[in-house]
């Protein structure tokens, strides 16, 4: 039965991929590993996620990450107190010195991170722009009502776990579980880390404050902005492993030659 | 907290494409703007800072907190010029901020000249008799943290405008007692929110955080808010401030991001 359903897209499938699909999507792939490893070197500067406005070292982590020598070093001087917290209970504001050599490479990683970021920019949009115009989204992408039944996603399922995977043509049409994988990186998890990457600039919060309540603070944009990374990997190891399990040559080749 | 890293030895590295660089260029004097040294993340930089300039809302102010916001603060960095064991210490001035320090700043004088019509120094006394501002406000380090306080101080355009801002000038340059400065456009200098800051939490500038005043600029993140300030250098072209600036060790110019 699974074997029929995807056997069926591939007789269907005559289109392959466009050029510009071919082209945005080398481009968002390098940007988007660009991305990944720079930011991951930047976490590892302060590998602590928080929830809120504001978080650092003298305040409560939402967690931390053993990333780098700088998850939970001690270095630090007495504290100076400045007055109690507000609240009651609350601990006081104070201010301590670091007295312990950090690991940070930001230097680099920070202005790498953001000129990869001006690639997938430009390659998202080209991507939404063409997707739009063409139709390419609607008719490709965008899930449609009846394939998100429990049936046809059971069975969407079901075709996915039997091994080996049957073979697939590079191209539309594309599964349901596809289609919310393709949708989930291209709408919905791409424009949410480039604006939660943007609620972290001092600069575009200044102009458009809109962006720190909409994730409750710059540092709950920054634990959603990792999240997204998060997301983006698995997905990433999910369709690598897709393109080996279903035909390694002829999806690359479909990708790059368009055939 | 920004290290020093150099980078020098990579200038070479990408001069092939100086001449996409140049493409940004395009209208402007490149006296005017960042250099990127045929850098590619340079490159990347000004693009960003172009784009920041172009698109966003020029003197937007950043978001001011409520007294019960303010949290703890790391004092990353250097948090004593004098002490000769510290990141950047300057064999001249660390002696010099050590005799100033311990007569409580009474002789500390900012220098503030260049493009200005009269070059002219102040003492604390002098700036704390200027209109002053107290803002709570976050300040975002390119670590990854981020900290509330309350800043009072003078606002740069008050200072600079008693000094006499002449037509010609783009830049403001700040020189620290340790070895460290930054600089930034006259948009950022300009700005009501860019302040000279003597106050913190309602206190002294305590001196981990600059004692006895630093630059708040908080459209940038932190490390273009230099603590320990010594002098002010307004300038009409883009100076990358040699060795001491972030330019040359690796870190971009314009933080806005």
């Amino acid at each position: 039965m699974a074997a029929v359903i995807l056997d069926k897209g591939l007789q269907r499938s005559t289109e392959g991929h466009a050029l510009w699909v071919r082209f945005s999507h080398w481009i968002l792939a390098a940007s988007v590993l660009t991305l990944a490893v720079s930011g991951f070197i930047i976490l590892m500067s302060h590998p602590r996620l928080y929830w809120g406005a504001v978080g650092n070292d003298l305040t409560p982590a939402l967690f931390e990450l053993p990333i780098s020598r700088n998850y939970h070093h001690g270095g630090w001087t007495e504290p100076l107190t400045f007055f109690p917290g507000a609240g009651t209970g609350a601990t006081a504001i104070v201010s301590q010195a670091r007295t312990y050599d950090i690991f940070n490479q930001n230097g680099w990683a920070r202005s790498l991170h953001f000129l990869a970021a001006w690639f997938l920019i430009v390659a998202a949009l080209i991507y939404l722009a063409a997707g739009l115009i063409g139709g390419h989204l609607r008719r490709h992408v965008i899930p449609r009502a009846g394939e998100l039944s429990p049936r046809s996603l059971w069975q969407d399922i079901l075709a996915h776990v039997h091994l080996p995977m049957p073979r697939a043509a590079g191209g539309p049409p594309y599964g349901p579980l596809q289609k919310l994988a393709y949708f989930g990186v291209v709408v919905l998890t791409l424009p949410l880390i480039l604006v939660t990457g943007l609620a972290m600039a001092p600069a575009v919060t200044a102009a458009y404050p809109v962006l720190l309540d909409l994730f409750g603070g710059s540092q709950s944009a920054r634990t959603i902005h990792f999240f997204a990374f998060v997301a983006l990997m698995l997905f990433l190891a999910v369709h690598v492993a897709m393109v080996v399990l279903t035909g390694f040559r002829r999806q690359m080749r479909a990708m790059t030659l368009g055939d | 907290m920004k290290t020093n890293m150099l980078v020098m030895s990579r200038r070479k590295l990408v001069t092939g494409l100086a001449s996409a660089g140049g493409l940004l260029l395009a209208g402007c004097s490149s006296r005017e703007l960042p250099p990127t040294y045929g850098n590619v993340l340079r490159m990347g930089d000004l693009l960003t800072y172009r784009a920041f300039r172009m698109l966003l809302p020029a003197q937007s102010l950043a978001r001011e907190y409520a007294h019960r916001d303010i949290s703890s603060s790391p004092a990353v960095g250097n948090t004593n010029p004098a002490d000769s064991q510290q990141p950047g210490f300057n064999a001249d001035r660390g002696p010099l901020y050590d005799r100033l320090r311990s007569d409580y700043f009474a002789d500390w004088r900012l220098r503030v000249e260049g493009r200005v019509v009269r070059p002219t120094s102040f003492s604390l006394a002098d700036l704390k008799r200027m209109p002053a501002r107290t803002q709570i406000t976050k300040h975002t380090c390119e670590e990854g943290w981020s900290a509330i306080a309350e800043w009072t101080g003078v606002p740069l355009r008050t200072v600079l405008e008693a000094a006499g801002i002449q037509p010609s000038a783009r830049f403001v340059n700040y020189y620290a007692y340790d070895d460290d400065a930054e600089g930034i456009d006259m948009l950022d200098a300009l700005h009501p929110q860019t302040i000279l800051a003597y106050g913190m939490n309602g206190r002294d500038l305590p001196l981990a955080h600059g004692a006895p005043l630093r630059m708040r600029v908080e459209t940038q993140l932190g490390y273009k808010s230099v603590k320990f300030l010594e002098r002010i250098v307004v300038t009409n072209e883009f100076d990358d401030l040699g060795k001491i600036g972030s330019l040359q060790n690796g870190w971009a110019w314009y933080v806005g991001i």
